[in-house]
């Protein structure tokens, strides 16, 4: 990473107001509490979250959605109304369903209608923290999320004497359409924190002319924009928590001595989250739901779609931040832990931004800048890429011909920023292999797209132009994912599990959803034990929606 | 011609988005109309009014785009060159079109072939290159190429230089149009909104060839150079 850093010249991120339409400072999700049957209301509503009034897409009047609440191993009915006038849909994401009642339109189910009910059935055989979503259009960007927690069939002991979802999320008043065609026309339309000549002027002083150019060359020749971090920023993103802005504090309570869970879902649509606690520790208990061993960090970026459980002990009887900085750097959304309600901590001022360096590429060729030296054993000599013969032509900009797996890299911006920053590489589940097959064959796919023309796809194929990926039920196998693009893209695969393996090829932890940052590879494991029609997506809801989105099948065993 | 335009696109594979599977309406029909410059020249006279207005719609393997560049004396005729244009990217970085220039003035209107490209070089270097044949058997290139540098997020300095050749024929050059020059313009616009910034600048322009010829027979400076104010936008 180059020493020099961006002035901050953005604007200032909107805070939003502090008493929204929504709830005041002491607000809770609305708990659907556990019971067999729920209703769900999809609907319009007003929300007032800038100071500006919009139209949210919301469940039962509620934003974020209501948590819903249920036990492992008890069927569960939900009935999900649509008085929206356009179609809809709810996945439960992360919870292994039948097929049919994934949620997914076009795959699962055909959606539900307006003015259509659609009842959900199924019995959860997993416990933990979840989150629920529409799956149609942009209704997430417009609030169409909410929290979901299963609890284990047999009570366990507490964890914590205090238990609360704090739910991540990105609002814009711009309608999300908009935004996507902003992006199809001048991609870096967000982007307020872009190098200019003071910034080459600064680095040429601090590394000298000639380093500096080559370095600026370097960007030129590849013509990728190294401060591109975020498509969508804090130029026209509030971020909440709970669906409270930075001004309306979400507050959660504790008495002193008392031990706070704190169930963290990164429901954005479009935005990486850097979380921490100042003046306490997280111990990382659970990540996308799943239990894993105890880690004790004091940051950790969490990327749209996954899930991570920690526990923290306040001390004493003072107020703490959640602090929750968006990736770019220009925002944050903020929520408080404390002994009474109305107290409040300081809060941090975000961090300066980053550029992205050219190690950071995957190329290989340029070298790490010294700045992520130590994290051996990835580089060279391992791992071979294939490029599949779509990935050339108007669709890529970038190719990672050297992608690292540096599961214990933080990634840019958090590499020795002096916090204990959590790595997937720190991940442990609290199970062993669930399967305990070596997987049989590996699938490679490779994440793809040309940030200037802001098109997106797996293999230089995009989703409407895609064969299914096709699974045979009950095989284990291995998927290897190669991020051949500059942006960090999370991944989720529908109705199967993710068994993320480590550096050696064991396994190392279960997710839904995998973080990949620019020119880094993943292999995971998966057990095709769920027939049907499923989808493997970047969760970045506008990547997603211009085709990075893959169909996986898994078909029945041919009969010998 | 608008409307068959369209209906043209809209028979494109791209508009295949299946509302049956939502996931498959991957690329969405897109359109900008933007007006790169429209400015008061001026350069000691009474000074014209110029435009250069680009405007594409289409999906991403397809587009009609149109190019408009133009200009008008205060109290004279309009002169300009409208290009319909078929678009289509060729490679990362590097985009054809192919389609037709029409240019009306004061003296007779003209028809051209055109074919080009256009894209990004490396260094950031915007370039737009494209070859006409006229009707009555001339022909010409033109070049351009934009580098933006960013002072601030909204302070921009703007180089253009832009150069055109036209093949021998005294009847273009009775017309005056379409003359072989090399333009450089400096622009320094601010960016009130992405969409909308206003800017000061300055071109020189020299005249090449025959047109240099007519322009020192008429007893001007090949050199010139003049003012410019005026104001960016698009949708």
């Amino acid at each position: 990473m180059p020493d020099f850093l961006l002035a901050l010249t953005r604007r200032q991120f909107v805070q939003g107001i502090a008493a929204t339409a929504l709830a005041g400072a002491a607000f809770r999700p609305r708990v659907l509490a556990a019971a067999d049957a729920f209703d769900l209301t999809i609907g319009t509503m007003p929300v007032n979250i800038t100071g500006r009034q919009r139209v949210a897409n919301v469940v039962n009047g509620s934003l974020p959605a209501p948590l819903l609440t249920w036990r492992e191993g008890e069927p569960v009915r939900i009935r999900v109304r649509n008085t929206l006038a356009e179609p809809t849909s709810i996945h439960w994401h992360g919870v292994i369903v039948p097929s049919a009642m994934d949620g997914v339109p076009g795959l699962s189910f055909p959606g539900i209608a307006p003015g259509e009910i659609f009842e959900y059935a199924f019995t959860p055989r997993q416990s933990g923290t979840y989150w629920y979503h529409s799956h149609s259009g942009f209704q997430e960007q417009l609030g169409l999320y909410g929290p979901l927690v299963i609890l284990p069939r047999e009570p366990e002991a507490p964890v914590a004497e205090r238990d609360y979802v704090v739910m991540l999320s990105d609002w814009t008043d711009s309608n999300p359409a908009r935004v996507l065609a902003k992006l199809k026309k001048e991609p870096d339309y967000y982007n307020y924190r872009q190098p200019t000549v003071g910034d080459f002027l600064r680095d040429a002083r601090a590394r000298g002319f000639s380093a500096a150019l080559a370095e600026s060359r370097a960007w030129g020749e590849m013509r990728m924009n190294r401060s591109d971090l975020a498509d969508v920023g804090s130029s026209t993103y509030t971020y909440l928590m709970n669906g409270l802005s930075p001004a309306a504090n979400w507050t959660g309570l504790f008495n002193p001595g008392e031990r706070v869970r704190l169930r963290f879902v990164n429901a954005a649509a479009m935005t990486y989250f850097e979380v921490r606690l100042p003046g306490l520790e997280f111990t990382v208990i659970a990540a996308d739901g799943q239990p894993v061993e105890p880690v004790s960090v004091e940051e950790f970026r969490i990327g749209p779609a996954e899930t991570y459980d920690v526990v923290v002990t306040p001390k004493g009887d003072s107020a703490y931040t959640i602090f929750a900085q968006s990736a770019d750097r220009g925002g944050y959304a903020r929520g408080t832990l404390a002994p009474r309600t109305g107290l409040s901590a300081a809060v941090p001022a975000t961090d300066r931004p980053v550029l992205l360096g050219l190690g950071d590429m995957g190329h290989g060729e340029h070298g790490d800048h010294g700045a992520h030296a130590g994290h051996a054993g990835h580089a060279m000599g391992g791992f071979q890429p294939r490029h599949a013969p779509a990935e050339s032509g108007a669709g890529l900009d970038m190719r990672a011909d050297a992608p690292r797996l540096a599961l214990d890299d933080p990634g840019v911006g958090l590499r020795d920023n002096g916090r204990r920053v959590l790595t997937y590489a720190q991940l442990r589940s609290a199970f062993p292999d669930p399967d305990g097959r070596e997987p049989a064959r590996t699938i490679e796919l490779h994440l793809t797209g040309h940030m200037g023309r802001y098109r997106w796809s797996f293999d230089g194929v995009r989703a409407s132009e895609a064969a299914p990926v096709e699974l045979v039920q009950g095989e284990r196998l291995r998927f290897v994912l190669v991020n051949d693009t500059m942006m960090e893209h999370p991944v989720h695969l529908h109705g199967l599990w993710s068994d993320l393996e480590d550096e050696a090829g064991r396994f190392l932890v279960r997710k839904h959803t995998l973080s990949l940052r620019p020119g880094q590879y993943l292999r995971f494991r998966v057990l095709a034990d769920a027939l049907g029609r499923w989808a493997l997506h970047c969760h970045l809801l506008l990547h997603m929606e211009t085709g990075m989105f893959r169909e996986v099948r898994v078909l029945e065993a041919p009969h010998a | 011609m608008r409307r068959l335009a369209l209906a043209w696109l809209l028979c494109l594979p791209a508009a295949r988005a299946a509302e049956a599977h939502p996931h498959m309406a991957d690329d969405p029909l897109v359109w900008m109309l933007e007006v790169e410059e429209l400015e008061h020249r001026r350069d000691g006279g009474a000074g014209d009014l110029h435009w250069d207005v680009v405007g594409w719609i289409g999906y991403d393997d397809n587009r009609l785009a149109l190019r408009s560049e133009g200009e008008r004396e205060t109290g004279g005729p309009a002169e300009n060159q409208l290009e319909l244009l078929w678009w289509r990217p060729l490679s990362a970085w590097w985009d054809l079109v192919a389609g037709a220039r029409y240019d009306s003035g004061p003296l007779d209107d003209r028809a051209y072939l055109a074919v080009g490209v256009q894209g990004l070089a490396p260094q950031w270097l915007h370039v737009e290159a494209t070859g006409y044949l006229g009707d009555r058997g001339d022909w010409g290139v033109r070049l351009q190429a934009d580098y933006d540098w960013l002072f601030t997020q909204r302070l921009v300095l703007a180089a253009r230089a832009e150069g055109e050749w036209w093949s021998d024929s005294d009847d273009r050059l009775a017309r005056g149009s379409g003359e072989s020059a090399a333009t450089l313009g400096l622009r320094l616009r601010y960016e009130i909104r992405r969409e909308f910034a206003p800017y000061l600048g300055l071109e020189w322009k020299r005249s090449l060839g025959d047109s240099a010829d007519l322009v020192r027979a008429a007893g001007d400076d090949v050199d010139s150079h003049r003012w410019v104010a005026g104001v960016g936008f698009w949708f």
